[in-house]
């Protein structure tokens, strides 16, 4: 019981599958295993809890300007892909499903059960980014991706001409038409990324997992994984709405 | 439920093991703290040499030592980056607060070991980032990478040092998070939070803004990197960008983090004042609280860095305010520090001597930041010799000093071996002095009109500048003097034993230096903090004075 | 050598009333500080172990104390805030009649120019006892405008006119400094104030013979630089006009599209350096760059004098 060392150099990487370990390994600094799991817990809710405030912050910035310029926003959002959308939020919640289902396995002890489901819902997320990808392509084909290539379309130039008093305040109107794009874009993008990072993240897990790398069925890792994963879900869950459906009846 | 490891053979400690790989490849706390303080120690001393070169060439008006100006404008870049980002932020927490938080809370190790040495690593591959720009060429934006200099007219290694940043970054965070897990789900059975020592108090206060306020600071570098790639024009005016916007990106980090720098510092104090004066700590309650309000009021004052930069006057006027009442808790951890020497029995080891020269320094320091949160006299010394004094006063008479004191209180515990009493003694008077005429000089300067970043200055200010240059001479005997004795200390045997000062807490009640769990069995803890007794600090005296004039 | 000061000359109001205010906070400074260390060395020697004295009941707490030392800082910092926001304040309240002088930095000098028409480089002359109010830019990166004797301080933006005013009580020649990191020769943008009197000031304005203002200059420019050509009234080229379009909206061609920008100082800088980038709804794009071949300072001349153009109707 030498040890300093921990489970680092006990399972060395890329051996075959190693023996199944029921009981859960208790690193020699825990007291006991509710101790090293909480801790663990702990730490995903407080590194949760600095990704609320930044995305919180991107939140308040797009309900801000929302409230500043009601109307360009509209118009902006009229050129949000519903469907498309609609269609991610199912399949993001249907991950979310499966994350939890995943858990679940883990804490039945059923490992293959825990694969299956990591797959799925890594699956899931994969078809997530590639609606988004056809998404981000169209709306940059048409001329609304942010930059020097960003174009007011014709009609809600005209919508927008119409309702400015006077044209120091079209100009700002057109200005907050590209902004909803701006913050569309950077939004949805870091979003994305954070689902990247997910995806890698449960597609490590759950080759460790067929690996058995984990001891104790790794119900600890597992869940703080799946912590991770719904964190991601819900913000969508807000991105969805504020984005996608705000003004879908398209009335004043 | 498993029992805590045991260790077999009582005579290893944590040091024993000497393979390379055992170092490297470490997850004990007390080793990652020992690798820390071998890396800050490294960077203290590169930007000292920086520091050294800046002050040689101060002493004349006109540009006559370094190469030209931008020898010189680089070098007070990377004094402030190195001193800052590499000596600064990581000292105390990630050297002392690594080795000792675990052990004062009465756990066997950090919540998770594998981060705290990713911390080291992350740390490691940013400092050498580090020192590759300063052999490469360096940057000459100055530390606080102001706009639109730094993303359109720099001809530095900007992008390499946002990268640098940026990465260090990481090593904080990961370091705050872990004490904050820690503090929170292994504090030994009876360990209550108004029983924690106030070192861990302060690092939980510390850890709360390194986890909030960092994230900031690498968004700011990662845009000031983008807009110099790609001109995306956030900050560029003909673009529609507002250089401005990167002071508040920047300050709303930077002003925190110098809370990250003197909170630990803090800490320390707490610790050794009590021990020397033999006396339970006055007002442990406020002190524990005014850690906690320091944290969070240090996220609202950023705009005083910024009352000309071009901010709304009612911008200003909130800053203002808030400016003064976060200095209220710093006043109360001074006030009662003070009231502990009260019926103590004081010793002057040299701990104490640099907590007492903490006390007095800090306070000039804090009082001085009254002065710069005076919206009207800040419009007159902002961006002077004034802030330069000011903000060394806390850092170095400060921070540095707290981080030497803890240093030498717990140089036993952490090698078994004690230094040379006399030389420590004498080292933490030459930094007391030395700081003094380097520094008090620059106030005047300051105030006189003399603006910080300067390579050539009028010839009226020259007087004051010798000043301290000679100061600064003695500062850096005050600091090699440390480096020599600390390390031929450990040449000795560890005869040091658990408990040289006879002080409570944790750490002094198991070997030194410790095994590598730390403790040999379940810890309870039934007491309160700080259980000293003057009274009887002074019969032991009396009695020890009997025994030796026998 | 032992000529040094304690307090840089005060050479106007502002100056005497923020050293008034400066000696309040020394003093607390010093107060507090002697307070702290005399306390320690008081404790220090009196309760230095072995000396005999009573150590019994070592208080651990006293929330009058504490309350104590909160309230006496919190009053004395409302005090403090009162009166330098005070100070504060006034130095964005320039008086109604003072004289505005244009400031540009640039990496590493300070161009200023008289509204009169006298144009200087590092060196600002002003009469005795008259406000001057700054008006200030930068050309590249952030500078700041420091006047130690006036004990004021303004950051100079790019692409924004910050401002700074004075009223010198004193005659005589003081220092200017650049006081934000600005780059390689940032220690050598400084300058000198020159501080008159008002006789003095005067014949100093007329030395090089009764100037042309800065919108004189600029028409001057406008003529030599050939925008006269097109921009008044020619008959082969069809270019906008440009009477009255100052601080008025532009269409701007943008494909099939029309986006609206406002005629600002930017807007007619932009025209001049790239006339490409922005051109006007139904006109053709002819306009040659002058990139290169106009500096900051006849800029800022041909911008005041199209600004002067706005009063008078668009001729149709």
């Amino acid at each position: 019981m030498s040890s300093l060392s921990t489970t680092l150099e006990e399972t060395a990487l890329g051996r075959d599958v190693a023996p199944r370990r029921t009981e859960t390994l208790l690193s020699p600094h825990f007291d006991n295993v509710e101790q090293q799991s909480n801790a663990s817990i702990l730490g995903m809710w407080f590194f949760l809890s600095t990704e609320i405030m930044f995305f919180s912050g991107l939140i308040a910035a797009y309900t801000i300007y929302r409230a500043l310029s009601p109307e360009a926003f509209r118009l902006g959002s009229q050129h949000m892909h519903v469907w498309l959308g609609f269609f991610n939020t199912l399949v993001l919640l249907t991950s979310s499903l499966t994350m939890a289902l995943g858990v679940r396995e883990s804490q039945l002890g059923r490992r293959d059960g825990v694969v299956w489901y990591l797959v799925a819902t890594a699956v899931m997320g994969a078809a997530f980014l590639g609606v988004k990808a056809v998404e981000y392509s169209m709306e940059i084909e048409h001329h609304l991706f942010p930059g020097v290539n960003f174009q007011v379309p014709a009609e809600d130039a005209e919508a927008l001409a119409e309702i400015s008093a006077t044209p120091e305040e079209l100009q700002t109107n057109l200005g907050r038409f590209q902004m909803m794009f701006v913050l569309y874009f950077f939004i949805t993008g870091v979003h994305a990324f954070h689902m990247i990072i997910g995806i890698v993240a449960v597609l490590i897990m759950a080759a460790l997992m067929k690996r058995n790398w984990f001891s104790g069925n790794g119900t600890t890792q597992i869940e703080v994984l799946g912590l991770y994963w719904h964190f991601v879900d819900v913000v969508w869950v807000f991105l969805y709405p504020l984005l996608y459906l705000i003004d879908l009846s398209g009335g004043h | 439920m498993s029992a805590p490891a045991i260790d077999a053979d009582h005579h290893a400690d944590y040091l024993t093991e000497h393979t390379v790989k055992s170092w490297l490849l470490t997850g004990d706390h007390k080793r990652i703290g020992i690798m820390f303080m071998i890396s800050v120690t490294i960077f203290f001393f590169v930007g000292g040499a920086a520091a050294t070169l800046m002050r040689l060439e101060l002493m004349t008006p006109k540009g006559d030592v370094l190469a030209s100006a931008d020898a010189y404008n680089r070098l007070f870049t990377m004094h402030g980056v190195i001193m800052i980002f590499f000596f600064l932020i990581p000292a105390i927490p990630a050297v002392l607060g690594n080795f000792f938080l675990p052990i004062m809370i009465g756990a066997r190790d950090m919540a998770f070991p594998k981060l705290n040495l990713m911390s080291w690593y992350v740390y490691m591959i940013g400092g050498i980032l580090g020192i590759w720009i300063l052999i490469f060429g360096g940057v000459d934006t100055g530390w606080t990478f102001y706009t639109p200099f730094s993303t359109m007219y720099s001809n530095t290694m900007v992008v390499t040092a946002a990268l640098a940043v940026f990465i260090t970054g990481f090593s904080s965070i990961l370091t705050g998070m872990n004490m904050i897990v820690t503090v929170h789900t292994m504090r030994a059975p009876g360990m209550t939070w108004f029983r924690l020592p106030l070192f861990v108090w302060s690092h939980y206060a510390t850890s709360v803004i390194q986890v909030l306020g960092t994230p900031v600071l690498a968004i700011s570098v990662v845009l000031v990197a983008l807009e110099r790639i790609f001109r995306v024009g956030i900050f560029d005016p003909a673009l529609g960008g507002d250089p401005v916007l990167f002071q508040h990106l920047f300050w709303f980090y930077s002003h925190p983090a110098v809370y990250i720098m003197v909170l630990p510092a803090f800490a320390v104090v707490s610790e050794i004042i009590p021990c020397f004066a033999r006396r339970p700590i006055f007002g442990y309650r406020f002190i524990a609280f005014s850690s906690i309000a320091i944290a969070v009021f240090s996220f609202l004052v950023w705009g005083h860095h910024m009352f000309v930069s071009g901010q709304s006057m009612y911008a200003g006027a909130v800053f203002s305010v808030l400016s003064f009442l976060v200095a209220i808790p710093s006043g109360i951890k001074v006030f009662n520090w003070t009231a502990t020497l009260y019926k103590g029995s004081i010793r002057f080891d040299t701990p104490m001597l640099y907590a007492l020269g903490f006390i007095g320094l800090f306070t000039i320091g804090g009082l001085t930041g009254l002065m710069l949160a005076s919206l009207a006299i800040d419009v007159h010394v902002h961006d002077t010799y004034f802030i330069v004094a000011h903000f060394h006063y806390i850092m170095v008479g400060g921070a540095v000093m707290a981080y030497m004191g803890g240093i030498h209180f717990w140089w036993p515990k952490m090698t078994g071996r004690m230094y040379p009493e006399f030389w420590g003694k004498l080292s933490a008077l030459l930094v007391f002095v030395g700081f003094n005429v380097t520094f008090l000089p620059q106030f005047l300067l300051g105030w006189l009109g003399m603006p910080r970043r300067y390579f050539e200055y009028r010839p009226e200010f020259q007087v004051l500048n010798v000043m301290s240059t000679a100061g600064a001479s003695i500062l850096a005997v005050g600091y090699l003097l440390p480096l020599i004795y600390l390390l031929l200390s450990l040449r000795h045997p560890r005869t040091a034993g658990p408990n040289p000062w006879g002080a409570t807490g944790l750490e002094w009640q198991i070997e030194s230096p410790p095994t590598s769990h730390n403790f040999h069995g379940p810890v309870l803890v039934t007491c309160e903090p700080y259980m000293y007794s003057p009274e009887e600090a002074e019969r032991e005296y009396a009695h020890e004075q009997l025994v030796h004039n026998a | 050598m032992f000529d040094f000061l304690l307090f840089p000359e005060q050479a106007t109001a502002n100056a005497q009333k923020l050293d008034a205010l400066m000696l309040f906070e020394i003093g607390i400074l010093v107060f507090f500080t002697t307070l702290i260390f005399t306390l320690i060395l008081v404790f220090c020697l009196r309760f230095r172990r072995g000396s005999q004295v009573d150590r019994s009941n070592a208080p651990t707490h006293s929330r009058i104390l504490e309350v104590v030392w909160i309230a006496i800082p919190v009053i004395l910092s409302a005090v403090m805030f009162i009166w330098s926001m005070q100070l504060f304040y006034e130095l964005y309240d320039p008086p109604a009649d003072a004289a505005e002088i244009s400031v540009v930095g640039k990496q590493w000098m300070w161009y200023l120019q008289h509204p009169q028409g006298r144009s200087e480089t590092n060196e600002l002359h002003v009469p005795l006892g008259q406000a001057v109010k700054l008006n200030m830019t930068s050309s590249d990166v952030i500078h700041s405008f420091f006047i130690p004797a006036f004990r004021i301080k303004q950051d100079v933006l790019p692409g924004r006119y910050t401002s700074l005013w004075f009223q010198p009580t004193k005659t005589g020649t003081f220092d200017l400094f650049c006081a934000e990191y600005c780059g390689t020769n940032h220690s050598i943008m400084i300058g000198k104030v020159h501080v008159m009197e008002p006789a003095d000031y005067e014949r100093w304005l007329m030395e090089k013979g009764v100037g042309p203002s800065q919108a004189e200059e600029g028409e001057r420019l406008f003529v030599e630089h050939h925008c006269a050509g097109c921009h008044r009234g020619s008959q082969t080229v069809h270019a906008p006009r440009l009477e009255g379009i100052y601080g008025k909206p532009v269409p701007i061609q943008n494909g099939r599209e029309i986006r609206f920008v406002q005629a600002d100082d930017r807007y007619i800088r932009d025209s001049i350096l790239e006339p490409k980038t922005e051109v006007v709804a139904g006109y053709e794009p002819l306009m040659p760059s002058y990139k290169d071949q106009i500096s900051e300072q006849d800029l800022l001349k041909i911008i005041a004098y199209i600004k002067s153009l706005s009063n008078q109707e668009t001729p149709q």
